[in-house]
């Protein structure tokens, strides 16, 4: 209701500005601001140095035509040439016994007459040529010294044979006088047997399939990561996260112990795994029977409803069983690492032409292998520090003010000693800052006497907003990252992973995770909440929620965004060679650098090609699943 | 026995939504919510289940209370509470099924919901449910393809499958037309009937409120004006409700 007086307010004053004549203020106001543009234009082309004299010039149309030229003749295919090569005497400066004789030619082939047979050097002379291929061109260019196969030439004239293979042509002689014989030499081409492409065109082609898949890869990679990044950055979801400050202090405890519990214990893991790692047989039957421990075992230790509380032993048995199924998982996932490494490489020395199968399931095993530890940190730091929020959480409800109140001081303090400890640790890495003074005790005392100054003016049961101090760390993050083009991701990949694709694929990947996370959290931000507010009123969790409230509202945009996003990968692909990311781009590069338009040109139309099929195909699946 | 003891929401903004309110609502009870639009019934109705943290005041059911509860114990409590709501509410990409089975969630294992499984018998019971309120046939296809009487039925098909003890219903009828309206209520009348079930509903028409309920209470601008049997507003009562100038109608 209170906003309908306002609303009605502004309508009636839109009315009355309708309704008055213009005033000369405004028209002064009109002009000045046509005038502030002007300026600001002005300033631009004086900046961006706007300047036409160039164009006009000769010698820029010259080349300017001739680089359209090759760019409009891609080379793609090609004929094989047959050569034929005519060399006939000639003097520059004539000798001092008048016009030499020279040797007739031999009228058999082809021959060239020149006449007259001796001329000072910028004079005409007139070449004649006969028993050419009829319809052929080439050039007609003065070979210097006195050997008739040197491949010095200079000079030119183009030379076009008729029907029966004569031409005439008109040749200015360079300035190389010389006392001895030197020759005019006619080289016409022809075309023989049918086009072929040519291995511009074979390299276009191979470099312009590295280029798709490298955009596949990144947006898939990016796709995959972007998503949990995108709930984490919706205001929506984080504003109702509110935790107990002895909740978050211990979380913020648990994340390093359980990162390093969890890396040690996966790696001993990976050593119990190592001594069977390279037989296939049981790789084979690990990956089979482990699955089904792990069935039987979540479903006996997660048991999928419950109405009453179970007792106490019960629990401590599931968890047991938990830690065990965990483990037992972690064993089977080296298993299948190593299954696919082993078979990999098996399929790659005896599958031929389809060995890339085998090199996909040997790099996706090490994949595998390599980021299981880190899984595992991860897994374990997010567990135990759940574990300990919840512990926080219980004893901020059961604990008495006071007792709550020590208890923040407490874990506080040590949270903030931690965080900053490990934030001092990463400036020492970073910087290469040693003094400890520095790097190690002196964040962890800021740290303790925030984290105590925190707990100290906190009331002890207050809840803190936790969810937005994530939400806008993660806003910052992604906003800062989306900042920096891929094409300096590029760089950085470049050197952390040698120039090629997959440096490509890293950078790309990376920027399509900052900036499909930044649209997908806008989705999630303008869905309806009232499907939200019913699933939150079941009793659901905020997990449950998400599954079943938000999932189904934003598929559609995420499909419609990673599409776009695909259109951009694909586009950025095809330059991101220029800084050595792999892909066309660096063949495009060298060729224009090589002044070899006609290859380049090639390259830009294969670029055309795939950017304007991989839009309409977009465009359709976007039309038919949106 | 529910105990609403001087309830106060003020909104951030300092718009004091509900003001020391205080009734008690007998189990098996049909209490009709009345009063103007903004007076405070929604917040009131989700006070209750905490949709929204009430600012001040005690909410007591069955002695235990909702307003102390940490989370874990609101997930218990939340979900012996069904909610129906004036917009259904249902997430309209997803099956009927699927929409019915939500109620489900307090009570099944969050890890479970994440690969969308639920226990048999709970599908069963779902179908059920929808059988209660005539739509079984509808379950496999969208919410959205669904006319509005058809997507309140899944409402309240999703709110019967939680197996509450009370239902919250915020204006159930309020987008559908009359001969609608009465199909709804009569669902509702029904589930209070055999079932026992509490019923707080929220409701504009007084035809209503006279057809359906028990009792009534009635706000205005977030205090309490009235609470007594539905013949009891008079012409009288009806103006301190509404207002000085409000007419009746229907």
């Amino acid at each position: 209701m209170a906003a309908m007086p306002s609303g009605l307010g502004e309508r009636n004053m839109n009315d009355n500005k309708a309704n008055k004549k213009a005033s000369p203020w405004k028209s002064i106001q009109l002009g000045l601001a046509i005038l502030a543009g002007l300026v600001i234009y002005a300033y631009g082309f004086q900046i961006t140095k706007v300047d036409l004299e160039d164009l006009r010039s000769e010698r820029r149309q010259e080349s300017l035509a001739r680089v359209m030229r090759a760019l409009a003749k891609p080379e793609i295919l090609a004929y094989d040439q047959q050569e034929e090569v005519i060399n006939s005497p000639v003097y520059v400066t004539c000798p001092a016994g008048g016009a030499p004789i020279v040797e007739q030619p031999d009228k058999s082939g082809a021959f060239i007459v020149v006449t007259p047979t001796c001329a000072n050097p910028g004079e005409v002379v007139q070449v004649e040529g006969f028993n050419f291929a009829p319809n052929t061109t080439g050039p007609l260019r003065f070979v210097p010294g006195s050997d008739p196969s040197n491949i010095v030439q200079l000079g030119r004239a183009n030379i076009q044979t008729d029907a029966s293979g004569h031409f005439v042509v008109d040749f200015t002689l360079p300035k190389r006088p010389s006392e001895d014989v030197q020759y005019i030499r006619a080289t016409l081409r022809q075309n023989v047997g049918v086009p072929h492409l040519t291995k511009t065109a074979h390299d276009t082609w191979d470099k312009i399939i590295e280029t798709v898949f490298l955009a596949l890869l990144a947006t898939t990679f990016g796709t995959f990561l972007a998503i949990p990044l995108s709930f984490i950055a919706a205001r929506n979801l984080m504003k109702p996260v509110r935790s107990p400050l002895a909740s978050i202090a211990l979380s913020i405890v648990g994340w390093p112990i359980g990162i390093v519990l969890g890396y040690v214990v996966v790696r001993w893991v990976e050593g119990l795994s190592a001594p069977l790692a390279e037989n296939i047989p049981v790789n084979l039957l690990s990956i089979v029977v482990i699955p089904v421990i792990l069935w039987l075992g979540i479903r006996w230790a997660l048991p999928q409803e419950e109405t009453t509380k179970p007792g106490g032993f019960l629990q401590t048995a599931r968890f047991a069983a938990m830690f065990l199924i965990i483990l037992i998982g972690f064993y089977g996932l080296f298993q299948l690492a190593n299954l696919s490494k082993n078979l990999g490489l098996i399929g790659a020395n005896s599958l031929g032409s389809l060995s890339f199968l085998g090199n996909f399931f040997f790099q996706a095993g090490d994949i595998v292998s390599i980021i299981t530890p880190a899984l595992g940190g991860l897994a374990a730091g997010a567990t135990i520090s759940s574990f300990l929020g919840k512990i926080g959480q219980r004893s901020t409800e059961k604990l008495s003010a006071a007792g709550v109140k020590t208890f923040n001081i407490i874990f506080s303090t040590l949270a903030g000693a931690t965080a900053f400890g490990l934030i001092g640790q990463l400036v020492k890495w970073l910087y290469l800052v040693t003094n400890p003074v520095y790097v190690l005790w002196g964040p962890i005392l800021t740290g303790a006497l925030l984290g105590l100054a925190l707990a100290l003016f906190t009331k002890a049961k207050d809840t803190l907003p936790t969810g937005m101090v994530i939400y806008y760390v993660t806003r910052t993050f992604l906003n800062g990252l989306r900042s920096i083009e891929a094409l300096v991701m590029a760089i950085v990949f470049v050197i952390a992973v040698g120039i090629g694709p997959f440096a490509g694929v890293m950078a790309l990947g990376l920027h399509t995770i900052v900036s499909l996370a930044k649209l997908y959290s806008e989705q999630v931000e303008s869905i309806m909440a009232g499907p939200l507010e019913a699933i939150q009123a079941t009793g659901a969790n905020r997990l449950q929620t998400i599954v079943y409230a938000v999932i189904p509202q934003i598929i559609p945009p995420y499909i419609s965004y990673t599409m776009y996003r695909w259109d951009i990968n694909v586009r950025m692909s095809t330059i991101i060679g220029f800084v050595g990311g792999g892909g066309i781009g660096f063949l495009l590069q060298q060729n224009i650098n090589l002044l070899n338009y006609r290859a380049a040109s090639a390259q830009m139309f294969a670029i055309a090609i795939v950017v304007a099929s991989m839009d309409y195909i977009s465009s359709v699946l976007r039309e038919k699943y949106v | 026995m529910l105990q609403i003891r001087n309830l106060t929401k003020i909104y951030d903004g300092g718009v004091k939504a509900l003001d020391n309110v205080s009734f008690d609502v007998p189990d098996g009870q049909f209490l009709a919510v009345i009063g103007l639009s903004g007076s405070g019934k929604s917040t009131l109705l989700r006070c209750i289940n905490r949709l929204i943290e009430p600012t001040d005041g005690q909410i007591l059911w069955n002695g235990e209370d909702i307003t102390k509860a940490s989370p874990e114990e609101m997930r218990r409590i939340r979900r012996k509470i069904g909610m129906v709501f004036q917009h259904f509410n249902l997430v309209h990409r997803s099956k009927v099924i699927t929409n019915v089975l939500a109620g489900r969630l307090g009570y099944i294992n969050p890890a479970w919901s994440l690969v969308n499984r639920f226990p048999k018998q709970d599908i069963e019971k779902a179908i059920q449910r929808l059988e209660r309120v005539g739509i079984a046939d509808k379950a496999n296809i969208r919410a959205d393809e669904l006319s509005g009487g058809q997507q309140q039925r899944v409402g309240i098909a999703r709110a019967l499958m939680q197996d509450p003890q009370m239902i919250l219903a915020d204006e159930p009828v309020a987008s559908l037309d009359p001969v609608l309206a009465h199909s709804i209520m009569k669902h509702l009348e029904d589930i209070n009937d055999k079932d026992g079930v509490t019923v707080l509903c929220s409701l504009h028409f007084l035809d209503l409120v006279h057809r359906y309920a028990d009792r009534v209470v009635a706000l205005n601008a977030g205090t309490l004006v009235f609470e007594g049997l539905p013949r009891e507003i008079d012409d009288k009562k009806f103006k301190d409700i509404y207002g000085r100038d409000a007419e009746r109608v229907g």
